[in-house]
């Protein structure tokens, strides 16, 4: 079997030179491979890439290397999140390997969340690596050989990247952990939700004395805030959020009609879009819209992001989509 | 900035060969230091005898009270006061670990990427495996 093509490569847009974004859909919460399609399609006109999580917060969903297979079916470039959380280095090994042969090629490295705060506490956590040693795996892999030093032949097409978290201490740090991530062979950065723009700024300006924004395109996160409910929840329960108390108040003071407090999450979200646009060295967004795929259209639109996809003719899009086996259509 | 440290362990060829060359006198050894290394490195550092210490490479705080052994830095869900996202009354191992490894001369030995752990040596003397030249892989 052939390795699917995927249809615009993630990389290509980050090589662009122009803004990059790229958004994370919810991976799907049961065997209907509809609803992780249906999701898709949902975002797949405004962003270059998407991100599937992979068990987010301990809670079991589909395996992300099952998912992005799915979207390499849909034409999506699908960005694989792997944590080292549920694998040990060889389970990790197998996994990217698999995922090249499907056409996964994106990676991003985490170490993942502790399933103390999913459903099942009681698992047993791995954590055989970490994410810097986890995309040392990857570079190696993607060197044609495995940890033991076997040759792999031929290698596998991996792009790393990694995250990092600006909002959790220690603060001074932060930057310098993002270029241990990238001399361990992080080729993109995606970073952890910004609501407080003072403190990505910060960390910005860390990155650039380090030279980083000039290694590796970086990608800022943003999420789009669907109550007050969900922001004061984010603040008090999610360790490494930082919502800061006056987006808490908008939030509030939006009331509770569910039009008018989404469409103040989505425009706060857009506040800081521009507001991130004015600090040197990103490359580009990454929108989490946290299950409201629905809110990536308006913000893409309202914060005029554009994915390279969008200035492709659109015959070559019919083309493309046309080919291959695709899921059963979700209708709901 | 060299991510390789400027303060590694060296022990002469010589030792390390004599040790490689004379397993038991290794396993006699490891005997008498196992436990005053244990003891003493529980007490004081709260050692969980990886058998591949970096203590003087984390400020002299062991990464592997970390509830997801990080031994690369912290991970992204340290709360706003410091504390670790998993026990929350607990200091996070690695804002400890930046916080001291200031004081420290060698203190850039901080952002070296530390291989992987090798298991086969867990319970093992980290001082004898320094000593005979035992140590983890390096991965990179």
């Amino acid at each position: 079997m052939s390795r699917p093509a995927p249809f615009v490569r993630f990389e290509d847009a980050l090589r662009s030179g122009r803004a990059v974004v790229t958004c994370e859909i919810a991976s799907g919460d049961s065997a209907d491979a509809g609803d992780i399609v249906r999701r898709a399609r949902l975002v797949r006109d405004h962003v270059d890439a998407v991100n599937v999580p992979d068990n987010t917060a301990g809670i079991v969903h589909v395996s992300a290397l099952a998912a992005s297979a799915i979207l390499v079916r849909e034409g999506i470039d699908p960005i694989m999140h792997v944590t080292c959380r549920d694998r040990n280095r060889l389970a990790l090994q197998s996994d990217l390997l698999g995922a090249s042969a499907l056409g996964v090629r994106n990676l991003l490295c985490l170490t993942g969340d502790h399933m103390i705060h999913g459903d099942q506490p009681d698992a047993k956590p791995v954590f055989d690596l970490d994410s810097l040693q986890l995309l040392v795996l990857a570079s190696v892999l993607r060197g044609g050989r495995y940890l033991s030093g076997r040759a792999i032949v031929p290698a596998p097409d991996l792009l790393p990247g990694a995250t990092e978290n600006p909002f959790a201490p220690p603060y001074d740090f932060r930057p310098q952990r993002l270029m241990k991530k990238i001399e361990a062979g992080a080729r993109f950065i995606q970073t952890q939700i910004t609501f407080n723009v003072a403190r990505f700024a910060a960390f910005m300006k860390g990155v650039r004395d380090l030279g980083l924004d000039r290694r590796v395109p970086i990608l800022a996160g943003v999420a789009p805030l669907r109550s007050a409910r969900s922001a004061r929840y984010m603040q008090e329960r999610v360790p490494g959020m930082e919502v800061p108390d006056a987006i808490v108040r908008r939030m509030e003071q939006a009331g509770p009609e569910r039009t008018r407090r989404e469409d103040e999450g989505i425009r706060i979200c857009v506040e800081i879009i521009e507001q991130l646009r004015e600090i040197p060295g990103l490359a580009g967004f990454h929108v989490m819209p946290i299950h409201w795929e629905e809110a990536v259209a308006a913000i893409a639109e309202r914060a005029r992001l554009r994915p390279a996809r969008a200035t492709l003719a659109a015959p070559l899009v019919a083309g493309v989509l046309d080919e291959g086996p695709r899921p059963r259509e979700h209708r709901a | 900035m060299p991510l390789t440290s400027s303060f590694k362990l060296e022990v002469p060829a010589g030792v390390r060969r004599f040790l490689r060359r004379h397993p038991r006198l290794t396993r006699a050894l490891e005997r008498v230091v196992l436990p005053i290394e244990a003891t003493g490195k529980k007490i004081v550092f709260g050692c969980r005898m990886c058998g591949q210490c970096i203590l003087h490479e984390t400020g002299l705080t062991c990464p592997m009270g970390c509830p997801k052994t990080l031994r690369n830095g912290p991970c992204g869900g340290v709360r706003m006061n410091g504390h670790c996202e998993v026990v929350p009354e607990m200091m996070c191992v690695w804002v400890k670990a930046e916080r001291r490894s200031r004081w420290l001369p060698w203190r850039r030995t901080i952002v070296r990427i530390q291989p992987s752990l090798d298991w086969s040596l867990a319970g093992t003397s980290a001082w004898v495996n320094v000593l005979a030249g035992r140590r983890g892989k390096e991965t990179s």
